[in-house]
């Protein structure tokens, strides 16, 4: 028996309660979910998508849900801080927003969803889960939509421009094994522009099950920096679906850190819709122990002259087990297309696996596409070198390891930031338990 | 710099008919149609075929009946009517002896350039001809039995050689294989069988032409090739087919086991009549190809030119068993028109130091889509080994498709595997270069793209580049625009 059907039990007996802990915009949509649900279930490894993810293991657990919307306790000592930026820092538990100020300005707002529904029911409307309906959702996406009760919305107006860093640090922290449907709505109309930094850690070693949806929409000429890291244990899994539609000139810089944690899998499909929009993605994924990491992007160019670079490593020790699929699509007409994708990935145990898949289909002639994958190891030469000059073999793989991971991180336009990441990266190659700020995070290892 | 859709090189070539698609009028004994247990015990009967090999294709049959026709490829393949095709198709007439030709066959196969009479034939090349569901002819038996060599159809090497075809028939492609593999198994007519004995290096070139003529009719050719330690040969595979509206369907098999230290080729220029410019007719070409390279030190090379053909999902493969096993494909597949091709290879290495490469160039035109689709597999035991592979895709129309769908698993941290791909029309700065230097720019696009399938044309005998050379300008240049 598929282990959705529990969630679609959970939700027949207790849809009372769910929507009392929501909004009626928010609960307007459940029904939807759930027939597509009851129609389509959940996906099997044998869906191309899912091959080397099993989704249906992943929610078989008898996860509890907070439906009674109960306050968790968390610290907010875990700070995170980009040291040499401004932020905002907002503390999500479960899937509210428990932490930080909200913002409710005519140029922007940055709140829960909740919140936003009630304020903005038109901009909710239009926004809000509004690709479902063309097919676009999958499986977990609806589970999503039928379960959520709040979430987290940042929008920017037309032409204003944030100049702080919005950071949110998602908590897993309850007591019990959870699974939490956490949501995100960013909205940048024309003009406006924005930073993210999405942080993932973990409260406790119990098990927990994230299933994340972000949904972005980004207006004609907007620019968007979107960073999500994980950071937290075996025993806490994310699933996410990202699902980003670029207008016109638009500009996203994505990129996906995954340095410790359980199985994470994240979907991201970027519609690249108007003309001369661009996204640069991104992504590092350090896996050990029993981690699995699985990165599913899609970039369809459906408008001409659209830019696409897509850049993802991995580097396996342990029994981790890495995939990697890119699917680069360009729909008739999507002429000038131009669009690079690459992923190379390093396995440095007998047990580690990779899986890689890098796809183009292209319905257009005037276009330049080129796409790469590598596997292997460290390259001989280059340890022997420093070997020599009597950087011991440990240190030197270090070395070579951080060289790699630079490649991924020195896209990031941001400096601070960078620095940041980038100590985050050395710590999690000394297999150190935190990231030397709050120094709080339980230990990993 | 603008390739106008009009020029004249453009008109010209694309009006081109399909060279090869006259139809022989030649008695034919055909088989009602129909898939049935009887079918398949009447075509194992009219071979006259032992007991073992009738149970072979029954149990393939009744497997088959539990399958359902697969869809995953990137090819839209209409439901087949398996009832509505004869499986069974002898054009060598009733009355005439196994041994006679009719003057037509070897009229027709003279009218597509493979001639019978050993005298008239190039030296180097024996020939198995086979048309429809039996072989017609093979040439230069003799000379290649003093060595030791078999070669000759499978139903031969069946009555003759039952131990070899035993031990090896559906050990590198079972029957359970997939779907057609299973088809195949059922009710496979003529083919070829090879074997060359240990240390024998197999002095000519070995070749099939099938050509399926009759109407309504499948071909289900088998080939399975064995090369014993140290041996070596060449093989090369032909093909065309009839223009006709109704598609036909050609669900073949080749198996190739390697052994220890031995070489094996294996080229194709596939040729099937592809359909009109509307996409009417044309053969679907569902063939299931695999090597196994058993012994160490082995070494299999796939090379294909794939210019035909309705619909083509194929995927010559290899099985790199054997340590410092070499595997190599290589392929040109161009679609035009409406075609649909959905082709690649795939390369599973299981033996230490094994090595493979690929190589793809894709080209697309018209209506058509082109898929290339491989996977790289790295077993826990392949301790060193590398695969490299290259795909390129070149689109000369904004209506077509191209598509790269490669697979890598890795299961050894010892493996080096490189995987790169392009996708793009051709380059304005090698027009350009090309038309500085006065060459016109129909001609740049024609040299272009020769030079673009070069790497792979390369690989192919003499014969046969030539061949595949003709047939690239055929079926390619005439949509360049």
């Amino acid at each position: 028996m598929s282990s959705i059907n529990q969630y679609i039990d959970l939700y027949l007996q207790h849809a009372d309660l769910l929507n009392q802990g929501s909004h009626p915009l928010i609960n307007a949509h459940r029904a939807a979910a759930l027939s597509g649900l009851q129609t389509h279930g959940l996906p099997s490894r044998k869906d191309e998508r899912y091959k080397y993810t099993d989704i249906d293991k992943a929610l078989a657990p008898d996860y509890g849900l907070n439906l009674q919307r109960l306050s968790i306790p968390f610290s907010t000592r875990y700070q995170c801080r980009v040291p040499g930026m401004r932020s905002r820092l907002y503390h999500v538990v479960d899937d509210t927003l428990a932490g930080g100020d909200i913002l409710d300005t005519p140029q922007i707002f940055v709140g829960p969803l909740t919140l936003f529904a009630e304020r903005y029911p038109e901009k909710f409307k239009k926004y809000y889960d509004s690709e479902s309906e063309s097919g676009k959702s999958n499986a977990l996406a609806r589970l999503n939509t039928m379960l959520v009760q709040n979430g987290i919305v940042v929008f920017v107006a037309k032409g204003y421009k944030e100049s702080d860093l919005l950071q949110f640090i998602n908590l897993s922290a309850g007591g019990v094994p959870m699974l939490t449907n956490r949501r995100q709505l960013i909205i940048l109309e024309s003009g406006a522009e924005a930073t993210i930094l999405a942080c993932n850690h973990s409260g406790s070693q119990i098990d927990h099950l994230t299933n994340e949806v972000v949904e972005v929409w980004q207006e004609e000429g907007s620019k968007l920096q979107y960073y999500t890291i994980d950071d937290t244990v075996a025993s806490d899994s994310i699933l996410n679906t990202t699902h980003i539609v670029q207008s016109a000139g638009s500009r996203l810089e994505y990129a996906s850190i995954t340095l410790s944690g359980g199985l994470a899998r994240r979907e991201v499909d970027i519609y690249l819709r108007g003309a001369d929009a661009s996204v640069q993605a991104s992504g590092f994924v350090v896996g050990d122990g029993e981690q699995h990491v699985d990165n599913n992007l899609l970039v369809v160019h459906d408008a001409p002259a659209c830019q696409s670079d897509v850049l993802y490593k991995y580097i396996l020790d342990g029994q981790a087990v890495g995939a990697f699929a890119g699917k680069v699509y360009v729909s008739p007409g999507a002429e000038q297309t131009d669009s690079q994708e690459t992923n190379a990935n390093m396995c440095m145990s007998p047990e580690a696996r990779m899986y890689t898949q890098p796809m183009l289909e292209i319905y257009a002639d005037d276009v330049k596409c080129n796409h790469g994958s590598t596997v292997g190891q460290f390259n001989d030469n280059a340890l022997f070198y420093m070997n020599q000059r009597g950087i011991s073999p440990e240190d030197g793989r270090k070395l070579l390891q951080q060289a790699f991971a630079w490649d991924v991180i020195e896209r990031i336009p941001l400096l601070p930031l960078r620095q940041r990441l980038m100590r985050m990266v050395e710590s999690r190659f000394r297999l150190a338990d935190s990231c030397n700020d709050c120094g709080i995070c339980i230990s990993k290892v | 710099m603008s390739q106008s859709p009009d020029n004249s090189i453009v008109r010209n070539i694309a009006d081109k008919e399909y060279e090869y698609g006259f139809t022989t009028d030649v008695e034919t004994e055909i088989i009602p149609q129909g898939l049935s247990e009887e079918v398949v015990r009447l075509i194992s009967a009219k071979k006259g075929e032992p007991e073992w090999l009738l149970e072979f294709r029954l149990e393939a049959f009744r497997y088959w009946q539990t399958l359902e026709q697969p869809s995953w490829g990137h090819v839209d393949l209409p439901p087949i009517d398996y009832q509505a095709i004869s499986y069974y198709a002898d054009p060598r007439g009733k009355k005439r002896g196994p041994t006679e030709i009719d003057p037509e066959l070897e009229k027709t196969f003279n009218k597509l350039g493979i001639p019978l009479n050993e005298r008239l034939a190039l030296s180097g090349v024996a020939v198995d001809a086979v048309m429809d569901s039996v072989s017609v002819k093979t040439t230069f038996k003799q000379q290649l039995a003093e060595r030791g060599i078999i070669f000759c159809s499978i139903s031969e090497a069946v009555a003759n050689h039952p131990e070899l075809v035993r031990k090896y028939l559906g050990s590198v492609v079972p029957y359970r294989d997939n779907y057609f593999a299973a088809l195949n198994s059922a009710v496979f007519s003529d083919g070829s069988f090879v074997y060359i004995p240990k240390g024998v290096r197999c002095p000519m070139e070995l070749s099939t032409y099938f050509r399926i003529n009759a109407i309504n009719t499948g071909q289900f050719e088998r080939t399975l090739i064995v090369c014993d330690d140290g041996g070596y040969v060449s093989y090369l595979e032909g093909c065309t087919a009839p223009m006709r509206d109704e598609n036909q369907l050609h669900a073949a098999i080749v198996e190739i086991v390697v052994c220890q230290d031995a070489e094996v080729k294996y080229s194709t220029v596939q040729n099937w009549y592809p359909g009109d410019k509307e996409g009417k007719g044309g053969v679907y070409n569902l063939v299931t190809k695999r090597g196994l390279l058993r012994g160490d030190r082995s070494k299999l090379s796939w090379t294909q030119v794939e210019t035909g053909s309705a619909i083509t999902w194929k995927y010559p493969s290899c099985v790199l068993k054997g340590n410092n096993s070499v595997a190599e494909f290589y392929s040109v597949a161009v679609t035009n028109n409406h075609q649909q091709a959905d082709t690649g290879t795939k390369m599973v290495h299981l033996g230490s130091n094994t090595r493979s490469t690929i190589v793809s160039k894709g080209i697309s035109a018209g209506h058509s889509q082109n898929t290339y689709r491989g996977l790289v597999r790295m077993g826990n035991r392949a301790d060193g080994s590398r695969n490299y592979s290259s795909c390129d895709s070149l689109l000369l129309s904004p209506t077509c498709g191209a598509h790269t769908f490669p697979y890598v698993d890795v299961n050894n941290p010892t493996c080096v595997v490189e995987h790169e791909a392009t996708t793009s029309k051709i380059s304005e700065d090698q027009l350009m270069y090309c038309t500085q230097r006065g060459i016109p720019p129909e001609e740049a696009v024609a040299l272009i793209v020769n030079g673009y399938a070069k790497d792979v044309l390369n690989k192919l005998p003499m014969e046969f580049a030539v061949e595949a050379q003709k047939l690239l300008s055929v079926s390619l240049e005439g949509s360049v625009g």
